[in-house]
């Protein structure tokens, strides 16, 4: 190994002249990286300056956030009773999650078939049906929060609704994606047996994309543990609006309690659920892996 | 073939089409196809009663109140309606231009904010993947031996995703002050997370070949690095970047709802005072720019990569 290097180095000068476009590259070759690290050193310093952040104000953010990292130890909860007012906020986020997933599921389930290319002909009819999916996604959770925080009141009915409509959007839009790419010869099959349309939908191409949606719904309840945790911000239930009151009130040793509390629970949500996830894909994991790096694409 | 043959065996020809096996044989595996078939519908339906039981006590933890949502259904559906609405009464597309009462009277007020999102959504991802592209070698299975780097580098990759980017942002609002600068942290320490665990799946997917044969001239473990594995994953490393960008911009347009900076305080007030001809022209706002930056970084990750976009 050792006498490689000693060989290479010994006849330097000679690989140096037999090879000079890998020794030594020309300034010309170089040209695109070099642009590419100045403009992005450029266009960071620009940015901060834009923002009109200084090195002091910097500077001193990052000493006082290193105070309050040693104010947050140890984690402390105070009293029992608000000990188990966050288990029970942390309770309902699960809950949120869950529920929000499971009926924006169910929504989107129709909806992903009625615009894939193969199971739905007309372009317009897609066409129209996607960008009203494009608009639901594209409002953030927290704003559907808000609104629905008009309709049913504070708490975390609210928050459930807010998760369940942005999600009919991505579900929409992921089922159909998965719809599309299903292979289509048992859905002929089932069609050149007599069968109608909707006997090709439920016999030709439920059977192959259920595992496949199954595993995407799974994995954005995993997410979406993780979005409930703060939907509580906003007033739509959940642990996010006692976190938020602690980081208001300057608790930080409660603050510091809370996050591990939601370390633990997301933990043991995605621990749950891969096994769970496991268990439905079974055999066909390879395939749906690949569908659900897709889909895990665009998520937090 | 062979179940033809059994019933020629068996009994006489039959008349009808279909070939049938003899009774005695077709018993048991008419009985063990049952049994399949119901032990399979055991399991759907104790799957089935399984979430039934989540379903309820979820909805009893949640106050899923489904009378109020059925009587108020309609406020829904109105908010969405005066959302369409000028305070004077006209519909919001008659009266985009003007001083008063109009759709845009704070077009360029909002456009400045809209930038400044974009501003932090950039800077966020750069710091972070910056962050993440210096942590995600260390935290490669095929690359580092050493348990304990690797172990420390993934649990704070993790630590990093986990925790809510607001909630860092409530902090760093604390710490930093109000404005942009906390926006920017808190997206940087989440899409350090986020990307570092990315980028470390597309290295550990990488072929080691290269890193084998540059290790073997005597290079050190950062000369491996840059030589053999760098080259590989660069461009699924931009791929990747640009696709925390456009999730950032998303983020950064609520950053303002803690005071981080971005459309998203604007946004709030107006909602919180039921301006809802301002709401309705940011949340356009909001969309079309999101829109196209999807569409933008969709473009270029398909020349970056050379396959087809999700979109």
């Amino acid at each position: 190994m050792s006498g490689l290097r000693e060989k290479a180095l010994a006849d330097m000068s000679d690989l140096t002249a037999r090879y000079p476009a890998i020794m030594r590259p020309s300034l010309l070759s170089r040209l695109p990286i070099i642009l590419a690290v100045t403009l992005t050193l450029v266009t960071l310093v620009a940015g901060f300056a834009t923002l009109d952040v200084s090195w002091q104000r910097v500077w001193n953010g990052f000493s006082e956030l290193g105070r309050i990292a040693t104010l947050m130890l140890p984690p402390e909860y105070g009293t029992t009773s608000r000990l188990m007012l966050w288990g029970h906020a942390l309770l309902e986020t699960l809950a949120i999650a869950f529920l929000g997933t499971l009926m924006a599921a169910i929504i989107a389930f129709p909806i992903g078939f009625l615009v894939a290319r193969n199971v739905m002909p007309s372009w317009i009819f897609r066409f129209t049906l996607r960008r009203g999916l494009d608009g639901l996604r594209g409002v953030d959770t927290l704003i559907w929060a808000l609104i629905w925080i008009n309709v049913v009141g504070l708490g975390p009915f609210a928050g459930v609704l807010a998760i369940m409509i942005s999600d009919v959007g991505a579900f929409g839009k992921l089922f159909s994606e998965a719809i599309e790419t299903v292979d289509d010869k048992p859905g002929e099959g089932v069609v050149s047996a007599g069968g109608s349309p909707l006997h090709r939908v439920r016999f030709g191409l439920i059977p192959q994309v259920l595992p496949v949606l199954l595993s995407q719904v799974l994995y954005y309840f995993e997410s979406n543990t993780r979005s409930a945790t703060i939907i509580g911000i906003v007033g739509a239930g959940g642990i996010g609006l006692h976190l938020a009151e602690a980081i208001r009130t300057l608790e930080w040793q409660q603050v510091s309690f809370i996050v591990l509390m939601i370390l633990v629970t997301v933990a043991i949500i995605d621990f749950v659920s891969a096994q769970v996830r496991f268990a439905i894909i079974g055999e066909q994991s390879t395939d749906g892996k690949a569908q659900v790096g897709q889909a895990t694409v665009g998520r937090p | 073939m062979v179940r033809v043959m059994f019933c020629y065996l068996g009994d006489p020809p039959v008349s009808s089409a279909t070939i049938s096996l003899p009774q005695a044989q077709l018993e048991p595996l008419l009985r063990a196809y049952s049994n399949a078939q119901a032990a399979k519908r055991r399991a759907v339906y104790l799957g089935l009663a399984v979430l039934f039981v989540c379903v309820a006590a979820s909805a009893l933890t949640a106050e899923v109140d489904l009378a109020k949502f059925w009587t108020n259904i309609g406020r829904f559906t109105s908010y969405l309606g005066r959302l369409m609405f000028l305070e004077s009464g006209l519909p919001v597309w008659t009266d985009i231009y003007g001083s008063k009462s109009s759709w845009y009277w704070g077009f360029w007020k909002w456009l400045y904010k809209i930038g400044e999102t974009l501003i932090i959504a950039y800077l966020g991802t750069l710091v972070g993947g910056i962050g993440a592209f210096l942590l995600c070698f260390l935290s490669a299975r095929n690359l580092v031996q050493n348990r304990y780097i690797l172990f420390a580098a993934r649990r704070f990759l993790e630590f990093c995703r986990t925790v809510p980017e607001l909630v860092f942002a409530l902090t760093f609002v604390v710490a930093f002050g109000l404005g942009p600068l906390p926006g920017v942290l808190a997206l940087a320490i989440h899409t350090l997370g986020a990307l570092g665990k990315q980028f470390a799946e597309v290295v550990e997917n990488i072929d080691m070949k290269p890193v084998d044969g540059v290790t073997a001239t005597g290079a050190t473990w950062t000369e491996a690095v840059r030589f053999a594995a760098l080259p590989q994953v660069l461009s699924n490393f931009a791929s990747y970047g640009l696709m925390r960008f456009e999730i950032n911009v998303r983020g950064a347009a609520i950053m303002g709802f803690v005071g981080a900076g971005g459309i998203g305080q604007d946004l709030l007030e107006a909602i919180r005072k039921f301006y809802y001809s301002d709401v309705s022209a940011m949340l356009l706002m909001i969309i079309v720019t999101v829109t196209l930056i999807d569409l933008t970084t969709d473009r270029v990750r398909q020349m970056l990569i050379g396959t087809r976009g999700s979109s």
